[in-house]
């Protein structure tokens, strides 16, 4: 649907939605700069608290374990949801495949809580039997509920961007000689990594920014960002959150600029190309 | 069937040598019995076939008519229910297809979107481990032959839908397949370019030599490409023949209907001789100039083509028996298509008898025209006898 | 017999290693931990590590078993204990309110998104998804400053007359509406517009042509045609909504019981993890119909969609 004609009453009402949306967004980013450490009152500008940032060491450290999480959840839900996507895809019938399909899709819209709270039952269950008593809370435990959540988002992404794809080009591998293995990572990966990285991006940023099961999987010393800043923000105002908060904002908002620009810019070219090369059979 | 293949004398070997004009192996392709059914629906039923080393030949019907599964049955893409695949003797159904010395061209082409023209042409071959030099050697031949040299290094995107097309082309005959498949080969390029590609593709297949199974729901490309053509219909072939086979001596009524246009009477066999029968219609009576195999009294029907109808303004005088094989009607619909023109005659019993008049003159004397009351006549040769 | 046997043997390897990878970690992280959570809400609680006792037990070669129903039953006992009853009837009410409202921000938002140029279209879903990619956390903090009683609200009001003392706006059923709508509002929204934009003009130019108005034809066409997304964003919507926990935490306050705090704090607070695991159950099967007709809409999507 595409007509380029909104009127005013349309405008007004999108105007308003980013608004609402990007309010608390523009406060974050003012407070950080600002003097008074408990009012939201602008009593002068100052960058006390992005000093304050640098040496405090909770968040720092949380900063790096969620670093650390993230991009071994980003990793294991990539290859896991590529897997289910696969499975989805390509396997119509096998044993069980209903339930596959509801397990896989779950913790898309399961509350955090709950998955958190069965895991750490889990965990505690594990920690109660002789074999698995070398089990902690901590990194390890917050990376798989990490990953269960994520590898649902990857398998969505990846999965969609099986079904635009043309299958035949994996029969025509096949037919050229290659083994389904070949056919796997000569054919189908190269023309899936767009997928793999918005995947993985997406998957990423969902594990640095939860809060939830982290807290609930997370045991002595491990405190992610998302749990010192939770336990702040409990508190009251912080304004070394604000401050996190804006470079938070500053670096999601030149990746996803960029990354738009990039993809834009991409799209273009190839448009062009296509009706360059689409002229060839009228000449 | 052998005399079928001799249309096309100039073998040449996949090698590159003119091979001797030998007696064409008419069991290099021999399909047995094969059935595949998808859950309790049958979609190829009981298909035996034989194709000849060299030949193109067409698999035709609509869609849904089981043509794609029988190719892809052929490619291994499908495992037959039962039957026998057999190319140059060797049982190939339960091969997996990366085994087959068999390749495809697909309908919509399936080049591989990130390699280059150079590298889609050059897969199949890097999966056999030829080495380097001998894959640069055949995929610049192969370029050569589609003439795409320019193009190497361009992507799949970067190319037109007909330059696409002959890309897969050479990826396709790269391997030297013993048997190539054609999916639908023009079925995404538009008209115009479509006439032009036939030949190109039907000179380049020749010229390698390649035995071709290509499977269409145009009844033109098959004829202008194929030197024989089976006609499928829910999973059957119904005849198998040589393109002025089937269209003049259609074996049933399906066909007569499917290939071309085709006016049928309905009627009964009333006198039958070793040379000729005459059957009755509610329109006219029909002398047939030939025998046929029937009994007096059956339900047979008349096909007439079109272009085998002359219309004129006076009751035909020319005709060997006056009162045989011609009817008055009144033009109730005409359309001018530029090389010829399409009549639609509605005649007493309501039938509507199509006719079409080639455009031999530029001015002629006569044209009818809307209304007119005309006459139809055709020669005793000019009908085909249907008894299914 | 031959049929079963060669079902069972794995005939291609890559299939079988495809498949059970990622169902093995499901079974192993997702089936398992819900098992153990049913087992867990059958046990009875006890001072202790655990703290529950155990379900299954040896004793004379006799395997016994304790189920103990009483944490699932105590839910449901209104004479006695009314607030869990109460916490997931509130629970399910926010969920259906912030639906309700995101749907009703959220659909002309989308479908003028839907309708603009596809020119400036990019700029505008950027600027959708980029709140999602912040942290959702910071986002729903900030909320605290806006709406504290000494925060920009409460001043901005005061500042333009309206109100001579500040508000209390915090940790009150608005300020959690406000927060749940805003933290969902994408949830809505991207469902809807992906549908919205595939919607063909030519229907609505047909619909002009045979004479509706364009009020008659947005409720004739474009309504029932973008269905699908209006079931799938207020899926997305509803069914997290219902066991939400940080908004409630940050944004709510004592009167806005929510499901997802009450499980916290039987768990952290009160250590009662029979009692957290039967809340979960319940929970579960709470969502677990709407979860059903989320994933028939989702199978249907999928599967090319029968519009």
């Amino acid at each position: 649907m595409s007509t380029g004609r909104v009127n005013w009453f349309g405008r007004g009402w999108l105007a308003a939605g980013y608004v609402f949306l990007y309010i608390p967004i523009f406060l974050l980013i003012v407070l950080s700069f600002n003097q008074s450490r408990q009012d939201v009152i602008w009593t002068g500008f100052t960058l006390n608290w992005y000093r304050e940032l640098l040496v405090d060491k909770e968040i720092i450290d949380g900063f790096i374990l969620s670093l650390k999480i993230a991009f071994l959840t980003g990793l294991l839900s990539v290859v896991l949801g590529t897997f289910a996507a696969f499975t989805l895809v390509k396997y119509s019938r096998f044993f069980g495949r209903t339930a596959f399909v509801g397990m896989v899709n779950a913790p898309l819209v399961m509350p955090e809580v709950i998955i958190g709270l069965s895991l750490l039952l889990l965990m505690v269950s594990l920690q109660n039997t002789e074999t698995f008593s070398w089990i902690s809370r901590g990194m390890f435990t917050i990376l798989i509920g990490h990953a269960l959540v994520g590898m649902a988002y990857a398998t969505v992404v990846v999965q969609s961007r099986l079904q635009e794809m043309d299958r035949s080009i994996e029969e025509a591998a096949m037919d050229l000689g290659c083994r389904p293995r070949q056919v796997f990572f000569l054919v189908t990966l190269p023309n899936i990594t767009q997928a793999l990285m918005s995947a993985f991006l997406l998957t990423f940023t969902l594990s640095l920014d939860d809060v939830v099961i982290s807290q609930l999987l997370s045991g002595p010393g491990s405190s992610t960002m998302p749990i010192v800043i939770f336990s702040r923000a409990r508190l009251g105002l912080d304004p070394r959150v604000n401050a996190v908060a804006t470079l938070t904002i500053l670096v999601v908002t030149i990746g996803v600029i960029a990354s738009s620009i990039y993809l834009a810019r991409l799209e273009r070219r190839r448009q062009k190309e296509m009706s360059a090369a689409f002229s060839a059979d009228a000449a | 069937m052998g005399e079928l293949a001799s249309g096309h004398p100039n073998v040449v070997a996949p090698d590159g040598t003119l091979a001797a004009a030998a007696p064409a192996d008419t069991h290099f392709l021999r399909i047995e019995k094969l059935v595949k059914e998808f859950d309790g629906l049958v979609a190829v039923d009981n298909v035996s076939l034989d194709i000849c080393k060299g030949e193109i030949f067409a698999l035709l019907g609509s869609s849904g008519c089981g043509k794609s599964t029988l190719l892809r049955m052929l490619a291994g893409f499908e495992m037959p229910t039962s039957g026998r695949i057999f190319l140059d003797g060797k049982d190939i159904a339960a091969l997996p297809p990366y085994i087959r010395p068999i390749n495809m061209m697909f309908q919509s082409y399936a080049l591989f979107p990130h390699l280059t023209v150079w590298d889609n042409v050059a897969f199949g071959l890097k999966r056999d481990g030829l080495p380097k030099d001998q894959i640069a050697e055949r995929v610049e031949k192969m370029l050569g032959l589609v003439q795409l040299k320019p193009y190497a290094k361009r992507k799949p995107h970067q190319l037109s839908g007909g330059q696409q097309q002959r890309v897969a082309l050479a990826r396709s005959l790269a391997k030297r397949p013993q048997l190539m498949l054609l999916d639908e080969p023009l079925g995404a390029l538009d008209k115009k370019l479509r006439e032009r590609t036939q030949l190109e593709l039907v000179n380049i297949i020749e010229s390698v030599g390649v035995t071709c199974v290509m499977v269409t729901h145009d009844q033109e490309e098959a004829m202008t490409m194929a030197s024989r053509i089976a006609i499928m219909s829910e999973g059957r072939i119904l005849q198998v023949g040589a393109p002025h086979e089937v269209y003049e001596t259609p074996s049933c009524r399906f066909v007569a209907d499917f290939i071309g246009n085709v006016n049928l009477f309905e009627g009964k066999l009333t006198e039958d001789a070793s040379d000729h029968v005459v059957i009755e219609t509610p329109e006219c009576t029909h002398y047939v100039g030939h025998g046929i195999t029937g009994t007096e009294g059956m339900a047979v029907s008349v096909a007439i083509r079109p272009e085998k109808i002359r219309i004129t303004q006076q009751p035909p005088s020319d005709l060997a028996r006056p009162a045989c094989n011609w009817v008055k009607g009144e033009v109730v619909d005409l359309a001018y298509l530029g090389s010829y023109t399409v009549y639609h005659l509605k005649l007493a019993t309501g039938m509507i008898l199509k006719a079409t008049v080639a455009s031999v003159e530029r001015l002629p004397d006569w044209q009818p025209t809307w209304g007119d009351s005309v006459f139809a006549s055709w020669d005793e040769y000019a009908m085909v006898v249907l008894t299914q | 017999m031959r049929k079963l046997i060669t079902r069972l043997i794995p005939r291609d390897p890559g299939r079988s290693f495809v498949i059970g990878v990622p169902y093995l970690w499901l079974i192993l992280f997702f089936l398992v931990p819900f098992l153990i959570v049913l087992k867990i809400s059958m046990s009875e609680m006890q001072v202790g590590v655990p703290p529950f006792k155990p379900l299954f037990g040896w004793a004379d070669d006799f395997l016994s078993v304790r189920i103990y129903l009483g944490n699932l039953f105590s839910l449901f006992d209104v004479a006695n204990d009314n607030l869990y009853a109460v916490t997931y009837l509130s629970s399910l009410k926010y969920a259906a309110f912030t639906t309700l409202l995101c749907l009703f921000i959220g659909f002309p938002f989308a479908y003028f998104l839907a309708r603009s140029r596809p020119t400036i279209r990019p700029v505008l879903m950027m600027l959708v998804m980029l709140p999602f990619w912040t942290s959702f956390l910071l986002r729903v903090y900030a909320w605290k400053g806006i709406l504290a009683n000494h925060g920009v609200l409460n001043n901005l009001m005061i500042w333009l007359g309206v109100i001579d003392e500040p508000v209390r706006m915090l940790h009150t059923p608005f300020s959690l509406m406000i927060g749940m709508v805003y933290g969902y509002l994408p949830f809505m929204v991207l469902p809807l517009y992906a549908n919205l934009v595939k919607l063909d003009v030519r229907f609505l130019e047909a619909a002009a042509d045979l004479g509706a108005t364009p009020w008659k034809a947005f409720w004739l066409i474009t309504v029932p045609l973008s269905k699908s997304g209006i079931v799938a964003g207020s899926m997305l919507v509803f069914i997290p909504c219902v066991g939400e926990f940080v908004i409630p935490d940050l944004l709510g306050g004592p009167e806005t019981l929510m499901i997802g705090r009450v499980l916290w704090d039987e768990l952290f607070s009160n250590n009662d993890w029979p009692r957290a695991a039967a809340v979960a159950v319940v929970t579960i099967l709470l969502i677990i119909v709407p979860l059903a007709i989320f994933n028939k809409y989702q199978a249907e999507q999928q599967g090319g969609g029968r519009t």
